[in-house]
């Protein structure tokens, strides 16, 4: 069984879910890695929120007096070479990692989801005209595609969640399109359609809740990743400008000139990348092992 | 088979036409042509210098006009002109082939010699302590950006040994230790991920085919856990391994566009990153054409490999 296809196959976990109370407790029994990865990701969401209060320094101002100070009880993280505190950086940081992966899961699969439904219901002349295009569109490594997307419409915020967004439609279509195809042949829609419902409505009161949990367990692992590319992108140069902080440009800065000096500087933003996309990746395994065992690699 | 082959070439041309068409595009999606992105830069401008290029990037013509010319040149091998070196680019990224290539293999190596053994360790001792420590350590491959890995793999090596790898290219024929030490450490890096990517698919493939009758038959009729495990489960249980390391090539260039930037390879990957810094679109183009169609070589070949072991897919 591909992974679509298994993906589809937990549709009916959906309603499973949403039947069964204390979720959430019934979740961290089964799944104890994956309630540590959510408890982590919960935490880094609730440093950046409360950036302001948690920062022991503003994230931007500069201090000649203290550049390359190592971790201590002043600078808890330790500064780089224009005397910024790191730990102010890396919290600050955290919004911007989590805004950008948040946004474009959220994006990829909305998009996604869309273009699941419409090439999976709509009928065999869509769906060979959509086909193809995800092909192509999953043809692009993911990062290159970006990479490209980000040079021809220039670096802002806007721009990078476009740039990573995009890339996940086809892989969240494909999901989706796979749900729909196969909830589209159960007696209940037939029955549906039977008494008259329309298109949109077979859509949106039948189709869409059965494809709820895979939605959920791939938003969520594109979460991770988006948080990777954007991560990239700001180490080449090319992710979200001046005055975010970033973590991807905060080893840009610091990659190959001060590694040697301040270890720190390179240390900790990209711990700080690994922990939230292993926190994502536990979170997700768990999921989808929740979800249906079935799937579990 | 000839069928299955000739449907398989078509999709892939198919698909490769629609790729040039979406990269075409996208880099005309930048506000004003690429001539004002290259100027934009320079102080004072020579109008007929402007007019000129202009006139030879075909952007005084029809877009549709421009697309054939570009995929016309392409399909000939004329890969144009760097903009900001001034020289063909074919001259530019030939020797840059081998470095990439180089490198990309000695990742797919490094993954697969990490990745399946460790898979296979994953999934007959399911739910051990050796399961879980490799699930992380598969998990953990999956989270780590590659750049970062390459320099804290730098970090170490000149913290542990006093020794940095080479910051120019060691060619091959000059010095073939060195030449090696300096890919390893990138291939290391870069092969990390698609290592535990391998590692979740061994395991989950092996597992499921552990389960199957047969494995039990012959587990019944009293053959060695190895050779149960090695010549009857392993070999079904690679199917899905096969794709996923075709799959994972396409993956692999991502990788390496930060991996050749860390350890300051002169690869492709490096080079576009540079053309696109540089504005340099022509060659951006071009390159990421030539990378569409190593994807799409690849991924037929996985298809075309899979349909040879398993005589399912090409009937289906």
């Amino acid at each position: 069984m591909s992974q679509v296809d298994a993906v589809a196959a937990s549709a009916p976990a959906a309603a499973l879910i949403r039947r069964r109370p204390g979720g959430a407790r019934v979740f961290a029994r089964r799944s104890p890695l994956g309630a540590i990865g959510a408890f982590l990701m919960l935490v880094v969401i609730l440093a950046g929120l409360a950036a302001p209060v948690v920062a022991t320094h503003d994230p931007t101002r500069t201090d000649a007096t203290q550049t390359f100070t190592p971790p201590g009880p002043r600078h808890w993280l330790g500064t780089d070479h224009l005397g910024r505190d790191i730990y102010s950086r890396l919290v600050h940081g955290a919004r911007v990692s989590l805004a950008v992966g948040i946004a474009c899961a959220l994006l990829g699969g909305l998009g996604g989801g869309a273009v699941g439904l419409v090439s999976g219901l709509a009928g065999r002349r869509v769906d060979t005209v959509v086909q193809p295009l995800l092909d192509i569109m999953q043809g692009f490594p993911l990062l290159v595609l970006a990479l490209v997307m980000t040079a021809a419409l220039g670096p802002s915020l806007g721009t990078v969640i476009v740039a990573i967004s995009v890339p996940f439609i086809p892989r969240v279509a494909r999901v989706v399109r796979a749900v729909a195809l196969g909830v589209r042949e159960t007696t209940y829609v037939e029955a549906a359609r039977a008494i008259g419902a329309g298109g949109a409505r077979v859509a949106l009161r039948h189709v869409l809740p059965n494809t709820v949990a895979p939605l959920v367990v791939m938003t969520t692992a594109q979460l991770g990743s988006a948080i990777l590319v954007e991560a990239s992108l700001s180490f080449l140069g090319l992710g979200i400008p001046e005055p975010y902080p970033s973590w991807g440009r905060m080893l840009s800065v610091s990659a190959t000139e001060f590694a040697q000096r301040a270890p720190w500087l390179v240390i900790f933003p990209g711990l700080a990348i690994s922990l939230v996309v292993f926190a994502s990746n536990l979170f997700g395994d768990g999921l989808r092992d929740y979800l249906d065992p079935r799937l579990r690699i | 088979m000839r069928t299955f082959v000739v449907h398989r070439l078509g999709l892939a041309a198919v698909t490769l036409a629609g790729m040039s068409i979406v990269i075409f595009v996208l880099l005309r999606l930048a506000p004003g042509n690429i001539v004002d992105l290259l100027f934009s830069a320079a102080g004072y401008v020579d109008p007929a210098e402007k007019q000129r290029i202009v006139h030879e990037l075909l952007l005084d013509r029809p877009i549709a006009v421009q697309y054939v010319q570009w995929a016309g040149a392409l399909l000939h091998g004329d890969l144009g002109k760097s903009y900001r070196y001034g020289l063909p680019a074919a001259q530019l990224i030939g020797p840059r082939v081998p470095v990439t290539v180089e490198l990309a293999v000695m990742g797919m190596v490094v993954a697969i010699l990490v990745g399946l053994p460790t898979g296979i360790v994953s999934a007959t001792r399911q739910n051990t302590a050796t399961d879980y420590g490799l699930r992380i350590f598969s998990l953990a491959g999956l989270s780590m950006p590659a750049f970062w890995l390459g320099m804290l793999i730098i970090l170490l090596l000149v913290r542990v040994t006093g020794w940095i790898p080479p910051m120019l290219y060691v060619p091959v024929r000059e010095n073939f230790g060195l030449h090696v030490l300096q890919f390893l450490f990138p291939a290391l890096a870069v092969g990390y991920r698609s290592a535990a990517l391998i590692n979740r698919m061994t395991r989950s493939s092996m597992l499921e085919v552990l389960r199957e009758d047969y494995v039990r038959t012959g587990r019944a009729k009293g053959l060695g856990g190895r050779v149960v495990v090695y010549r009857h489960a392993l070999r079904n249980a690679l199917l899905p391994v096969v794709t996923v390391v075709g799959t994972e090539f396409a993956f692999l260039i991502g990788g390496l566009v930060v991996t050749e930037t860390v350890f300051n390879l002169p690869g492709v990957a490096r080079f576009l990153v540079e053309a696109i810094l540089w504005r340099d679109y022509p060659v951006v183009q071009n390159l990421v054409m030539l990378i569409a169609i190593v994807v799409v070589l690849s991924n037929l070949a996985v298809d075309l490999l899979y349909a040879r072991l398993d005589p399912r897919v090409r009937y289906a």
